[in-house]
């Protein structure tokens, strides 16, 4: 973790000096609640966004700082969203070397050898994204998202995970959750033409847009991560998408057979179909709940994202992340999946608040 | 298109297609990725735009350094150095131009709209729908957007129900009885600022109260020979805030029912300033930019300035145009992007709000009004982008069976955040792509073919080149090429009462209008009527039988449906309720909410200047499912 402490060590120095900026454009004028005002060139940049969602919630972005784990097709579209919309900062973390995969859908990645060669995802798509907005702190981190600790992820307000495994996801999201500070934990992964998004809020309080009249506080409680997928499923409502069933078939069988995230592909599938009626009978659920077509779909995709989708689940995520900084508008509580094969973007309370 | 051969794969589809975008803005970034991502080789990009810093924030193929570059071209190049072995040709044009005519259009596989005005989409429409190639429509406002699809005899097109078109306020509600500030912003932007900036050739209804008895000048706005510049600010502000407003009051018939305004005079909003007079302050610091707030200290676009405020504003803007600017003086014209302007307007608008009992606002919220600015995000149209791609791969794999609209919302209505619907099928009284005829109510005896041209044919009916004929006989022809004395003779006909036509249009004659370009063409039958209400009726014409846009009707008496109660059949749709879906209506209201914001604009407005207006039409909770056969 040497690279780490180094990483550190610079992001608290840049911090320092958003606090000399933040203190001086105070203007010595003794305090008095004074906020920060936005610069004149902020305001000319953002003046469209600022008419959606307020100047208020443009201060906080400016101020939140975001640490992505695994660089995808995916995250970048959700990187290059929250660049534009001018978070403070964002730290990409992924030093797997870039391979001609990674070009199908990653927009950031040229097609020239030349170029990303023996270069990090990260430290690819870190200098592209900067390119988008110069007020943007964007930087590398490196490391491994399995070993990230405490101090270190205190420094974020957000944190995004994608193509890690199970194991992964559940220690960062212990981790965000045993800080004092509050730090938002996002869970992304494309399958193809499927998607599905976790958040985890923990306690999230927000103004609540009501048309017509003042905006109202209200106050949200989310399940952890480990909570979320041990849900029985036979207490859940029998609209619930089939795809959250099936997304916890493969995370189980990635899990047990020690496969990275996506390393499968139809010839799983006899596995993959009797871990199902594993799981069904332990849920005492039938197996007609997931289907095997859809159990196809999500190996055959193996790591492919479809870049429309993509498209899709980096925007929604952004404006998720967007909407819990400003703490204004209703969160997704608590999991998200869009299937291109019904067009269907849809929420899903697992465990359902009674 | 309809073969029965089990779908091409997507890949191969995707591969052997050849795709139009209209528009390399806010969508149109995304969808060029996106499209370039998924395989797509043989793009082409309109758009006529250039770029602007305030399209950075979700323009993303768009550096500073390409300010004032075109975007379709910016764009080409910008995905070009990522996927060099695609081909994509960039037209930096109007779509409405000759050259993308029906046989342009029919080398495309698809066509994907990401625009940002009605016009331009109702005119893409008809092209698609003659060159008989599918069409991709969409918008985006803040976090609403949608995507539609419209393929000719399979779905409805986009013109087959009623669209939101920009509003319009009556001349007197901008010259004399404004209520709300939208009124004075357009009053101060489009009669003062274009009085005292613009073309001084141009019609202005600030002439209406510039009858200064008192001074024997043709014309107050005029500077004297030897006027101090002060003085002359200070006299346009006392005529304009105060003399007019005296006048105005003198005629008590308006004001029986109204709250009466208070003439506002600079001795009392800025007494020192009347002292000072020529003393001028050094505002030698030189800012690129000429600006009254950088020179008055004032630093918070997001402040309500007071009336002192808003009146040393307003002079200092008036004098730097007069000093920096002097040269443009004569040409400008209101533009959004316009610091000088924006501030002028602003102060104006907020002057005439005071006198009026209208609340104030912001320069940033008077420069929304102002510009007509969309509110717009990238997450949005990075989606919207995502949709059109999916929906895109569908119509090139002929899978018209899982063709959906697709709104996104902003808030989840029955735990979706993206609402798939079915298409609607094509609504038989559409002017557009069916044949059914119009009604046109009309004095015929005093009405010249000009007006109905203007006012029907065009702002109505959206054509862009038309021709009338009346029987076989040709009245008229828009366009280049025609020889001089057919010229000639079309600008007689232009002035001539319609009754006294060479061929005399009376009640039941039916004229046939057509727009080669667009190949459109339809029939007008004419019911003549003498009487027409001022208020409800200002045209002095009254279009009926087809699906009328759906216009904010400035009095609310709701007497004005003349255009509305002829719509089709989906306008009864509209007081449905699905009570199956509980809270729809509440999203519903939202949606009608929000779209409002992207049509402040005014009757004089003829451009929509900033990109991804959102156009949502077809209420998802009304909608019936309508199966596609
Ligand atoms: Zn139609």
């Amino acid at each position: 973790m040497m690279d780490l402490s180094k990483y550190v060590a610079d992001l608290i120095c840049f911090f320092r000096r958003l606090g000399i900026r933040a203190f001086r454009a105070m203007g010595g004028g003794g305090g008095g609640g004074a906020e920060e005002e936005l610069t004149a060139q902020e305001t000319a940049l953002y003046d469209r966004q600022i008419r959606v969602w307020g100047v208020d919630a443009q201060k906080r972005l400016s101020k939140a700082h975001v640490l992505v784990c695994g660089v995808n097709g995916t995250t970048i579209e959700f990187c290059k969203n929250i660049v534009l919309a001018g978070v403070g900062s964002l730290s990409l973390m992924d030093d797997h070397m870039v391979t001609e995969d990674d070009l199908n859908s990653n927009f950031l990645i040229p097609h020239d050898e030349s170029v990303y060669g023996g270069k990090s995802r990260a430290e690819v798509c870190c200098e592209s994204l900067k390119d988008f907005n110069p007020m943007v702190r964007v930087a590398v981190a490196k490391g491994n998202p399995s070993l990230i600790d405490g101090t270190f992820i205190d420094m974020f307000d957000i944190i995004v995970v994608s193509c890690a495994s199970l194991k992964t996801k559940l220690f960062i999201n212990d981790n965000c959750r045993k800080r004092s500070k509050h730090i938002a934990f996002y869970s992304v992964e494309c399958k193809d033409s499927c998607g599905e998004i976790f958040v985890d809020l923990q306690d999230h309080s927000y103004l609540q847009k009501k048309p017509g009249g003042e905006p109202e506080q209200q106050e949200l409680k989310y399940p952890s991560l480990q909570e979320a997928i041990s849900v029985p499923w036979k207490d859940l409502s029998k609209r619930t998408t089939k795809l959250y069933y099936a997304m916890r078939v493969l995370e189980s069988y990635e899990s047990s057979e020690g496969r990275d995230p996506g390393e499968t592909s139809l010839s799983d599938l006899p596995a993959v179909l009797a871990r199902r009626k594993d799981m069904c009978d332990r849920m005492s659920v039938d197996e007609s709940k997931i289907p095997t077509s859809l159990l196809e779909r999500l190996l055959a995709a193996g790591k492919k994202e479809h870049p429309p989708v993509c498209a899709i689940l980096g925007g929604i995520l952004g404006q998720e992340v967007i909407k819990s900084i400003s703490c204004k508008g209703d969160p997704i509580k608590n999991f998200f999946y869009f299937d291109d094969a019904d067009g269907k973007g849809a929420m899903e309370d697992i465990p359902p608040t009674s | 298109m309809a073969s029965a051969a089990a779908p091409a794969s997507s890949e191969e589809a995707v591969k052997a297609a050849k795709v139009l975008m209209v528009g390399a803005g806010g969508i149109g970034c995304e969808l060029l990725k996106t499209l370039a991502l998924s395989g797509f080789s043989d793009i082409h990009v309109i758009d006529l735009d250039t770029i602007e810093v305030s399209n950075l924030n979700r323009q993303f193929l768009f550096r500073k350094s390409h300010v004032g570059q075109s975007k379709a071209h910016v764009a080409r190049d910008a995905i070009l150095k990522f996927r060099p072995n695609i081909n994509i040709e960039s037209h930096h044009a109007n779509v409405k131009d000759a050259q993308f005519n029906v046989d342009f259009f029919k080398q495309f596989n698809v066509v994907l709209n990401g625009l940002d005005n009605l016009d331009a989409r109702r005119h893409v429409n008809r092209l698609c729908l003659a060159a008989e190639v599918p069409l991709v429509e969409s918008g985006t406002t803040g976090f609403l957007g949608q995507v539609t699809v419209h393929v000719k005899g399979k779905t409805e097109c986009y013109e087959c129900q009623p669209k939101p078109i920009p509003k319009s306020y009556p001349v007197c509600t901008i010259t004399s009885t404004p209520s709300k500030f939208v009124h004075c912003i357009v009053w101060a932007k489009e009669l003062l600022f274009a009085k005292l900036f613009g073309d001084k050739n141009q019609d202005n209804d600030l002439n209406v109260h510039s009858k200064d008895g008192s001074s024997s000048k043709s014309d107050v706005f005029e500077r004297d020979v030897d006027e101090d510049l002060d003085q002359y600010a200070q006299r346009i502000y006392d005529h304009v805030f105060g003399y007019n407003i005296e006048v105005a009051l003198e005629n008590e018939e308006t004001w029986k029912n109204r709250r009466r305004p208070n003439p506002v005079y600079i001795r009392d909003t800025l007494p020192e300033a009347v002292k000072q007079n020529g003393s001028s302050r050094d505002c030698s610091n030189d800012h690129e930019e000429p600006s009254a707030m950088a020179s008055l200290g004032l630093t918070n676009p997001q402040e309500i300035w007071t009336l002192a405020e808003n009146s040393r504003v307003l002079l200092e803007a008036f004098k730097l145009f007069f000093e920096k600017r002097e040269k443009e003086i004569g040409n400008l014209v209101f533009d959004k992007d316009d610091q000088l302007a924006v501030e002028f307007v602003t102060a104006a608008a907020n002057i005439r709000a005071h006198s009026f009992g209208i609340p104030l606002h912001s320069l940033f919220e008077a420069k929304g009004v102002a510009g007509n600015i969309v509110h717009a995000v990238a997450t949005t149209n990075a989606i919207i982008a995502g949709l059109i791609v999916i929906e895109a791969i569908k119509v090139l794999r002929d899978d018209y069976k899982n063709y959906r609209m697709t709104y996104c919302l902003e808030h989840p209505t029955k735990k979706l955040l993206l609402m798939p619907v079915e298409p609607f099928e094509p609504n038989t009284s559409c002017y557009v792509c069916s044949e059914t005829p119009l009604l046109l109510d009309v004095n015929t005896k005093v009405t010249k073919l000009k007006e109905v041209i203007d006012k029907i044919i065009k702002s109505k009916l959206g054509m862009n080149l038309p021709l009338v004929m009346i029987g076989s006989t040709l009245v008229f022809e828009d366009g280049d090429g025609l020889e001089e004395d057919e010229a000639a003779n079309y600008a007689l006909n232009l002035e001539k009462v319609l009754a006294e036509l060479p061929a005399p249009v009376i009640n039941g004659t039916k004229l046939t209008v057509e727009d080669f370009q667009q190949e459109l063409s339809c029939s007008i039958n004419i019911k003549h009527r003498e009487e027409f209400d001022e208020e409800k009726e200002p045209d002095g014409m009254v279009l009926s039988g087809w699906s009328a846009p759906v216009e904010k009707q400035i009095n609310s008496n709701g007497e004005n449906k003349s255009a509305a109660s002829s719509s089709s059949a989906h306008a009864t749709d509209d007081t449905v309720e699905d009570p199956s879906k509980p809270g729809m209506k509440r999203k519903l209201d939202e949606l009608l909410e929000t779209k409002e914001n992207c049509d402040a604009s005014s009757s004089a407005q003829v451009v929509e200047d900033d990109d991804d207006c959102t156009m949502l039409d077809g209420n998802p909770a009304l909608i019936k499912k309508k199966r596609l056969q």
